[in-house]
């Protein structure tokens, strides 16, 4: 009995265990926040099917071909990886405790967000100057609501980054804000996966047909 | 004996228990003062850095494929890239949400799976049945109305 009692003592998995598991939920915060960026996965499953089922009816207007420049989409995808890592290095600033690096990096992801909405509305401006809005086609209805949708999510993520921002500023890394940043990284790096989607399936493969 | 009873679960257990078995050890202490997040795991610098070069990587071959064309074949270019997005998804997912088997006891990742069953059947369903819509309701020239039923 004595034996086995040592070999569990000298054991290191036992001492391990607490420092490489997951941490166990303090509150059901994080979980209810996943379980929302599913049901947001789902709302941007519809608006793919959507794309699907109507994005090859052009009414006799522009198609894919046409519209998307593939330079311009590629840099909006690197700016949105650049702002997913750099909103990771604020939340491993955010473990060390050091409040104006967090924010530092934040304020970068930030401008890469921003950067990212200023180019696709750039895009947006430009097809609805050569008379492809959305009330063209099926195609650009689907097309712009689909995209649109997605803007808008890093639209409102820009806003609550500034927000948050504000509140770090004036209360520093208190656990509220720790939860309010985990989540919204978490939102962030989802949006991110999401566009993996976009840019795949609406802009790469628009231009193969 | 009180020491061994705890041990058993801990290193093969599923998620759910380790998070169970946690919650009951006195010996973790929870706080919020020592840069503990609030359930979600924070990756470490090595774990970002890799899934952004994994990302770059995976992103620039696809689009190098098709702005490049080295393959004739779009169909093949297509699955491909298909295969890319995928894998980049996996990264993301891995890599920046950190997302595992045990992050909230299991329920992330059963909710993920649910979603994504349901993704699946919201979209191969939505194309199967308006592909079948659209070869059968509209007859496209008088050779074809010829051959209704």
């Amino acid at each position: 009995m004595s034996t086995h009692a040592t070999d569990t003592l000298n054991a290191p998995p036992a001492q391990g265990f607490y420092l490489t598991s997951e941490h166990h939920p303090e509150n059901g915060t994080m979980l209810g926040f996943w379980i929302y960026l599913m049901s947001d996965c789902l709302v941007f499953a519809v608006l793919f099917a959507m794309y699907a089922v109507l994005g090859r009816n052009y009414a006799a207007g522009p198609g894919p071909r046409a519209l998307f420049e593939l330079p311009t989409v590629l840099l909006n995808t690197s700016m949105l990886l650049l702002s997913s890592i750099t909103y990771g290095f604020a939340m491993l600033e955010m473990a060390r405790n050091r409040t104006g690096a967090t924010l530092a990096w934040l304020a970068i992801t930030g401008c890469f967000g921003a950067a990212f909405v200023g180019l696709e509305l750039t895009e947006f401006a430009h097809f609805i100057h050569e008379g492809a809005g959305p009330q063209r086609s099926a195609f650009l209805s689907s097309f712009f609501t689909l995209v649109g949708t997605h803007g808008l999510h890093v639209t409102f993520g820009i806003i609550w980054l500034v927000t948050l921002m504000v509140q770090v500023t004036k209360h520093g890394l208190i656990p509220e804000n720790r939860r309010r940043l985990s989540c919204l990284s978490l939102f962030w790096h989802f949006l991110d996966v999401v566009w993996i989607g976009v840019f795949t399936f609406v802009y790469l493969m628009g231009m193969l047909r | 004996m009180s020491i061994a009873s705890g041990t058993p679960h801990s290193e093969a257990g599923s998620g759910h228990d380790a998070g169970h078995e946690a919650e009951l050890d006195p010996r973790h202490v929870h706080g919020h003062d020592a840069g503990h997040g609030s359930g979600a795991a924070h990756g470490t610098l090595k774990g970002y850095v890799i899934g952004f070069l994994l990302s770059v990587v995976l992103t620039a071959i696809p689009f190098w494929l098709v702005m490049a064309r080295p393959l004739q074949d779009s169909q093949a270019t297509m699955l491909i890239i298909l295969v890319f997005a995928i894998v980049q998804i996996i990264v993301h997912m891995i890599y920046f949400l950190h997302l595992n088997t045990s992050s909230e006891g299991g329920w992330n990742m059963l909710a993920l799976i649910f979603t994504m069953v349901l993704v699946v059947i919201a979209l191969s369903g939505s194309m199967w049945v308006m592909y079948h819509m659209n070869t059968n309701m509209m007859p496209m020239s008088p050779q074809d109305m010829r051959n209704m039923p």
